[in-house]
């Protein structure tokens, strides 16, 4: 089956999100979307979904034109979708989620799932891949759960299916067998619709490339190109994968934690057993696979989860059973895994979020009363000092690009005299000249002598940028290795198999 | 810090606009003599319009300015305006209570308790020591505002350290209050000697606020109070660390937390703030229009406040027009009934109509075919989840 997409075009507001966009994928092909975030690739696939109703433009299948207002109209098209985010009832078994909205119904009224396992082990005998119909979802590795969403949309006939961003929550080796599954439907005929922006698996399971850019496709490629070619065309501008990294030259040691500990109301550990030091102009960074008690951890060393045991010392300064005003202000920046939740408050001024944490110290504040003047000044020197891009530090903050968002952050716990850098996820969901940013900022700190302490799902920038490597799995620290370990070793770690060196 | 947006002042109008529209309608359709005439659709029509039209004049010369009593010389063509302002004093300072713990994320249904206890804490005062003038008013407001916010801060405290919903516990705090006036009312120390009715001793002359036109009228420095502590409680809220920290937990709890904030510290203090500002409004309802304190000394001041406050976009600014446009409403509104048979409960539909249109933004964007106009993202939604 062929899917066209003819002159596509759908704004938001004043953004245009698609602009004329064409594109054709051939039958039995892998056809990867590559294109940075915010780009347009997901609305072009929520249009062909159904799930958004383009201003202008047609789609076709095998040559016909289709209206497509609804996800029914799109299944019945033969077009299935796997989200980023699976929708899946986690309490539910695998039967029971891929019957949902479709259930059979027998007797007095009982679900009648017979026919659902018997067509769920069907495919997975079909496609080569290994499920449980009798499973419940949420007992389910994270790379299995996608796999639930694949069967549901093989077994309402999909003849295309749309994966949008599904390796961003896999370990290295559930990405692998993902681009197995994928190669597997494409040759038993299915026709593959692959979003992305990682560079590596579009050159390994790509049959052909689109880049996307701000709207618009900018052009084809083959998966021959080279990472620097695609790259360049995904950003507009030449791009230097490298990052320059300086000498290793650690100081003295500046955070010290030992045998922590995070549980939750329920006196159920998220955290344990953590011990590691980091040394002043050195980055750690903990790598895992989302979700593996990264966020507690983080979150335990400023003081925000309410039970931890252990200690956490910074410079000999006991941190444990303190306040997080205590943790920020002995001296450590904090950059929050959610910059939206956690670290601005979106209506708020600039200005006004660049002392969010300094608000009532001098020179921002005289007594009771805040220095506005200074504020305002102030502010326009860190605006300029990080390149945040706006018209004005009055201009509420959720006006500004996930980029400058990040900036903002940057520049609030940067200007603040610290020891310690505690970044979680710093450069999730920014585009390509951020993260560059963003990964010089953080190496500056480490050659000025601080300590960084990097939370970070990606490899390639756990990779870039550590000195040293501490994988969480499960809530502990598994291993802690040197930065030159091998991609493979790396992902092992992180699915939790530790390997003894020889 | 912030540019001002005219278009957060459309559609509160358009609101109030559209409350009127409806109300007049109501009037028209409820008047007996309209509806008498079902047969002749058109004499209907004009003598439906001329019901609303009448009922309007009254309400506003009910408010503002009655050519009827300005024959009588005196300036008493403006009795009206002096008793809406009577009336929006105290308005303004409970409004004040609900908006500013809307900007601190909070839903203070409470108002209301806390403006009796002003009311009895300003009394007691009023009534019981004879201190020098100025002193004696001072003392009395500050023992008013002092009760008011211990009551406001019961709500705080509950929220900060057990996580009790304040909408719940302010509206039960509510009857406590009402109950405890009832009681205090014939207690030894609150009855008036030789009456028998529950009505406290009249506050000494030192302790009453001073009124600018005679006796005859009673507006007082009340108003001039009010509108002083609106501008004060703005620039708490702009150019203070507190009125910082309430603008942040307000605007986002988690974000305010991660950034080292109390958030408990934050919650109690707003409602002792707030708590006090509502037990200034009926401090100065004792001491500049009632004198002496009695059951009914709270009116629906504190319920009112929450229309005030909504409409006002929990602006201080924004507080005070809506608390002149309530006052005039409520006075204008029972020259309404007394002329026209209107009921004064249409004075309530329009109120509630208002809010109406105010947390359904959406459905007046409709009606007027409006894009893009700034709603402030459901104010009155957002309060409940605080």
């Amino acid at each position: 089956m062929s899917v066209e997409l003819r002159s596509i075009t759908k704004s938001f507001g004043s953004l245009i999100a698609n602009d004329q966009i064409n594109l054709k994928v051939n039958d039995g092909q892998i056809h990867a979307i590559l294109g940075e975030n915010g780009a347009g690739k997901s609305t072009l696939m929520n249009i062909l979904f159904g799930l958004l109703k383009p201003d202008s433009g047609e789609i076709f299948v095998d040559g016909k034109p289709v209206k497509i207002d609804e996800p029914s109209d799109a299944l019945a098209s033969g077009i299935g979708m796997v989200h980023q985010h699976f929708m899946l009832i986690p309490v539910f078994t695998v039967a029971e989620n891929i019957v949902l909205g479709h259930e059979k119904i027998k007797g007095l009224g009982t679900l009648d799932l017979a026919d659902a396992r018997a067509a769920i082990i069907d495919i997975a005998k079909r496609f080569n891949f290994e499920i449980d119909p009798d499973a419940v979802v949420e007992t389910l590795p994270v790379g299995v759960q996608q796999r639930v969403e694949i069967i549901r949309a093989l077994i309402y006939n999909a003849k295309v299916i749309i994966l949008d961003e599904p390796s961003a929550v896999l370990t290295p080796q559930e990405t692998d067998e993902l681009l197995r599954v994928m190669k597997e439907l494409r040759d038993q005929g299915k026709d593959i619709i692959f979003i992305t922006h990682k560079l590596r698996e579009v050159q390994e399971a790509a049959d052909e490339i689109t880049i996307i850019r701000r709207g618009k496709v900018v052009g084809q490629a083959k998966p021959t190109a080279s990472q620097e070619e695609l790259a360049s065309m995904m950003v507009g501008r030449p791009v230097d994968l490298d990052v320059s990294k300086k000498k290793f030259q650690p100081g003295a040691e500046i955070l010290k934690v030992t045998d922590l500990k995070v549980t939750d109301a329920t006196a159920r550990p998220l955290v344990s057993d953590i011990n590691f030091t980091i040394r002043s102009g050195e980055i750690l960074a903990i790598a895992g696979v989302q979700g593996n008690g990264q966020t507690e951890l983080a979150r335990a060393i400023m003081n925000l989860e309410p039970s931890v045991s252990g200690s956490i010392k910074l410079e000999g300064l006991e941190l444990v059973g303190k306040t997080v005003r205590d943790s920020l202000h002995s001296g450590i920046a904090y950059v929050p895994e959610s910059r939206e939740l956690d670290g601005l408050i979106s209506s708020f001024t600039i200005a006004e979020n660049l002392i969010l944490d300094v608000f009532d110290l001098a020179p921002n504040a005289k007594g009771m009363m805040l220095d506005l003047g200074f504020i305002s000044s102030n502010s326009e020197k860190q605006v300029k000092e990080f390149d945040v891009r706006t018209q004005s530090v009055a201009d509420a903050v959720s006006s500004l690009s996930g980029g400058n968002k990040q900036k903002v952050v940057l520049a609030r716990e940067l200007s603040r005299p610290v020891r310690l850098l505690v970044a979680a996820q710093p450069t999730r969901g920014l585009d390509v000249g951020s993260i560059e940013f963003v990964h010089e900022r953080i190496l500056a700190e480490r050659d000025a002598g601080r300590a960084v302490l990097l939370f970070s799902t990606e490899l390639d920038e756990v990779i870039a940028l550590a000195d040293r490597i501490a994988v969480m799995h499960k809530g502990s620290i598994i291993d802690i290795v040197p930065s030159d370990i091998s991609r493979a070793e790396l992902g092992l770690l992180m699915a939790g198999v530790k390997v003894k060196s020889a | 810090m912030k540019k001002l947006n005219a278009s957060v002042f459309i559609l509160p109008l358009l609101a109030f606009f559209l409350a009127i529209l409806i109300g007049g309608l109501l009037i028209a359709f409820s008047d007996p003599n309209v509806l008498k005439l079902r047969s002749d659709i058109p004499e209907m029509l004009s003598t439906g319009l001329s019901t609303a039209w009448e009922a309007y004049v009254a309400l506003f010369q009910g408010a503002i300015y009655d050519p009827n009593l300005a024959v009588k010389g005196g300036g008493q063509g403006l009795y009206p305006l002096s008793e809406t302002l009577v009336v929006a004093g105290p308005l303004i300072l409970a409004g004040l209570a609900v908006a500013l713990a809307f900007r601190a994320g909070l839903f203070n249904i409470g108002a209301q308790g806390q403006f009796v206890f002003g009311a009895v804490g300003a009394s007691y005062i009023g009534f019981t020591y004879d201190l020098p003038p100025v002193i004696h008013i001072i003392a009395a407001i500050t023992f008013g505002a002092f009760l008011g916010g211990i009551w406001g801060g019961i709500a705080g405290l509950l929220k900060a350290k057990t996580g009790a919903h304040e909408v719940i516990v302010t509206i039960m705090l509510n009857y406590v209050a009402a109950n405890f006036l009832l009681w205090l009312l014939k207690t030894q120390a609150f009855l008036r000697e030789g009456r028998q009715d529950p009505i406290a001793p009249e506050v000494l002359e030192n302790s009453r606020l001073p009124r600018f036109f005679g006796e005859e009228f009673r507006v007082s420095a009340a108003i001039l109070i009010s509108v002083i502590i609106a501008w004060l409680v703005s620039v708490l809220l702009d150019r203070t660390t507190l009125g910082y920290q309430f603008r942040a937990v307000g605007s986002n709890s988690t974000a305010a937390k991660t950034a080292g904030m109390s958030v408990p510290f934050v919650m109690t203090s707003v409602m002792v703030v707030c708590g006090a500002l509502a037990g200034l409004g009926g401090a100065i309802n004792v001491l500049g229009a009632e004198y002496a304190l009695t059951t009914g000394v709270a009116g629906s001041f504190g319920f009112d406040a929450i229309t005030v406050a909504l409409l006002g976009r929990a602006k201080p600014l924004g507080v005070v027009f809506s608390a002149f446009l309530f006052a005039g409403l409520r006075v204008g509104g029972q020259m309404m009934q007394a002329r026209t048979d209107t009921p004064l409960d249409l004075i309530l539909v329009v109120q509630a109509l208002i809010i109406l249109f105010i947390a359904a933004p959406s459905l007046v964007k409709v009606v007027f075919r409006l894009k893009n106009v700034g709603t402030s993202s459901g104010m009155a939604a957002k309060g409940w989840n605080g």
